[in-house]
């Protein structure tokens, strides 16, 4: 019963609060060069955070444009002699390839080889160059890529090579001019080409190339009739891009395709290979670790800044202490239990910490706006980037705060009234 | 009211008995208080008097209970000092005795009714009741008109008697004066001794601390120590109320 009525009883925590609002209003310029280091810390750590989530964010939204399960095989370097010829000069990757590859059903989900050919497309009078692509029926799978209007060409118009195509909506706009394009025939290098359907429009790629400028033929008609390719094997199929089903793991279908690969290309064991497999996901997070490592120097940086603000808290905290030595010593004198000193200068702190980090949260949006302006970097402003922040501004002022109200809470209250 | 230790009239508010503090300085020991005998009961005037070493201020800080005897035992409106833990040493402060300082220890750039109200910010009061009590406190010594005065804006008596209505606030059974008029000239001296005399005629007990003999005449009963021991403790006609 005694221990509950002297639980009850107490200082309030709005009593505190006013007290110490009362404090650092009294020594204004002390508080606020006191939460500058609190200030920069926060302010430092929203701008590190606010860049490397953005540079996340991009590096998340570029796998998803490639499709964080495609991996794309090319041909490797050649041998002539005992020397190596460069990228892609090894012995192309064909049809047979594709097909092998597209009977690992149960790993992969869509396949397609894709060879690649500038052309001028001419309908009307108007014409346009472009980039003509000979691919699979299941090429938009790969690249997760609807079709807009009309249709997709059929696996059997693209075994058979037909004439038929799917075109960007750069190309509706430069050829048709607002018409309607389905079933108009254009020329392609003089070969006449039915238009069928029109690719879903996704802008410029992550390399400011416009993606909408394009043209999709069946691979074999591109090859026999577009390119014409004279130095290749007839059924080259470029550069094979697969798909894998979303559930498994890319690295294990990776190995897995490797291995196929090496067998119907004869490779030795031991043998170098010579074809590449590409795993885009994996090269855009390689790419993207000299942001993550400018972002971890920004945290470090901004963890320093905080430990120095909260050090400065403690010292200001002693400061503050020592000089109302003497209320503490009256505040006990006339009831106040240790507890009631411990809560009022860590109240004292929190707010502290709380000005500090709201200060620092304002410092660093701007700071992060400024960042982005400047160094046209991708930012990503978070509130629990910001909430975290603040809470981790009265965190470490609670932390430091603690020894110096600890101290007060432990004063003995003749001493502290005689106090001079 | 009766009030001197001969005619004992029941249970004493204060009963120090074999009362010791000693303190050890390297390897002596020595002795702040020794054998503290005493009794002060509810409605007494009394003057403690002493040269300084004498044990006065120990014997003081005990009988604020705030410290604890080394050996003996102090019980203060019945409960006993000596065992108690420094949180229940608070609230027995809080609730029972009033402190008025030398040098008034008021907090500044704070209003006198928000000084008053200090006491009354450890107790679970609602903040009506706090307001009532400090309100009433401050019309008891005088200062009415003088609430939202901070301590610079008050005379040296006025912070006083402040510091008097904060000691009341809380409705103690003791207040302990510690050289109440020792930074004041002798009219206002004279005035807050007065106004001390008439709380102390309204019941509540007040135990000052003085090395002047004119405060101490004031007094009912003067008690003096010397070398930690009680060396004269005797009844005395008040002159308190004359002026």
């Amino acid at each position: 019963m005694k221990e509950r009525e002297s639980a009850a009883r107490g200082i309030q925590l709005s009593a505190s609060l006013i007290i110490a609002l009362k404090a650092i209003r009294t020594n204004a310029v002390r508080s606020t060069l006191t939460m500058l280091g609190i200030i920069i810390g926060i302010g430092a750590a929203i701008v590190s955070v606010s860049i490397s989530q953005g540079a996340g964010q991009q590096l998340q939204e570029q796998i998803e444009s490639f499709g964080t399960h495609v991996l794309q095989v090319r041909p490797g370097s050649g041998f002539f002699g005992g020397r190596r010829q460069g990228a892609g000069t090894a012995r192309p990757l064909t049809d047979r390839d594709v097909e092998a590859i597209a009977a690992l059903s149960d790993q992969v989900e869509a396949v397609s080889g894709r060879v690649q050919s500038a052309a001028t497309l001419v309908v009307a009078g108007r014409n346009w160059p472009t980039t003509i692509q000979g691919v699979g029926a299941d090429f938009a799978i790969t690249q997760d890529r609807g079709i807009a209007d009309g249709r997709n060409f059929t696996r059997a118009e693209a075994r058979r090579g037909a004439t038929v195509a799917l075109i960007g909506q750069t190309v509706v706009n430069e050829l048709f001019n607002g018409g309607d394009p389905i079933g108009a025939r254009i020329r392609i290098n003089r070969t006449p080409v039915t238009v069928i359907g029109v690719l879903e429009e996704i802008g410029a790629s992550n390399f400011g190339q416009d993606q909408d400028d394009i043209v999709w033929m069946p691979l074999a008609a591109v090859r026999s009739r577009i390119s014409r390719d004279s130095g290749s094997v007839p059924d080259n199929a470029g550069a094979i891009t697969i798909k894998v089903w979303s559930d498994l793991d890319v690295l294990a279908v990776e190995r897995e395709i490797e291995d196929l690969l090496r067998l119907r290309r004869d490779i030795k064991p031991g043998a170098d290979d010579d074809f590449v497999v590409f795993n885009f996901a994996e090269f855009i997070r390689a790419r993207n670790e000299t942001e993550a490592l400018l972002g971890f120097l920004l945290a470090a940086f901004s963890a320093t800044s905080l430990v120095v603000g909260g050090i400065g808290i403690m010292n200001i905290m002693l400061v503050s202490v020592t000089e109302r030595t003497r209320e503490i010593g009256l505040r006990l004198a006339v009831g106040a239990r240790q507890r009631d000193v411990l809560t009022q200068f860590l109240v004292e702190a929190t707010v502290l910490g709380l000005i500090g980090g709201v200060v620092g949260m304002l410092v660093g949006v701007a700071g992060t706006y400024l960042a982005a302006a400047m160094g046209e970097f991708p930012i990503l402003i978070s509130p629990w980037t910001l909430g975290g922040a603040v809470g981790i501004a009265i965190l470490i002022a609670v932390f430091f705060g603690y020894y110096p109200a600890r101290r007060a809470s432990r004063l003995n209250p003749i001493d502290a009234l005689r106090f001079e | 009211m009766s009030a001197t230790a001969q005619a004992d009239p029941g249970p004493a508010l204060v009963q120090g008995r074999d009362l010791c503090k000693r303190y050890s300085m390297g390897s002596s020991t020595i002795h702040a208080l020794l054998d503290v005998n005493i009794d002060i009961h509810e409605g007494e005037l009394l003057a403690i008097m002493g040269p300084s070493g004498s044990g006065k201020s120990t014997f003081m800080n005990l009988l604020g209970a705030l410290d604890t005897p080394t050996s003996g035992s102090l019980t203060i409106a019945g409960r006993e000092i000596a065992t108690m833990g420094s949180d229940e040493r608070s609230r027995l402060r809080n609730e029972t005795i009033g402190f008025v300082f030398q040098q008034f220890m008021l907090l500044a750039r704070t209003s006198a009714l928000d000084n008053v109200k200090l006491p009354l910010m450890y107790t679970r009061l609602d903040s009506s009741e706090k307001d009532k009590r400090a309100r009433s406190a401050l019309e008891r010594v005088g200062l009415a008109e003088r609430m939202d005065h901070t301590p610079s804006q008050l005379s040296g008596g006025q912070q006083q008697r402040v510091a008097i209505a904060r000691a009341l606030v809380n409705h103690p059974r003791m207040i302990l004066a510690d050289e109440p008029t020792g930074a004041l000239d002798t009219a206002t001296s004279e005035e807050i001794m007065g106004l001390l005399g008439a709380l102390n005629r309204e019941g509540v007990t007040v135990v000052l601390v003085t090395h002047e003999e004119e405060i101490a005449a004031c007094a009912r009963r003067v008690v003096r120590f010397r070398d930690g021991q009680i060396v004269d403790d005797q009844a005395q006609s008040s002159e308190v109320g004359k002026q």
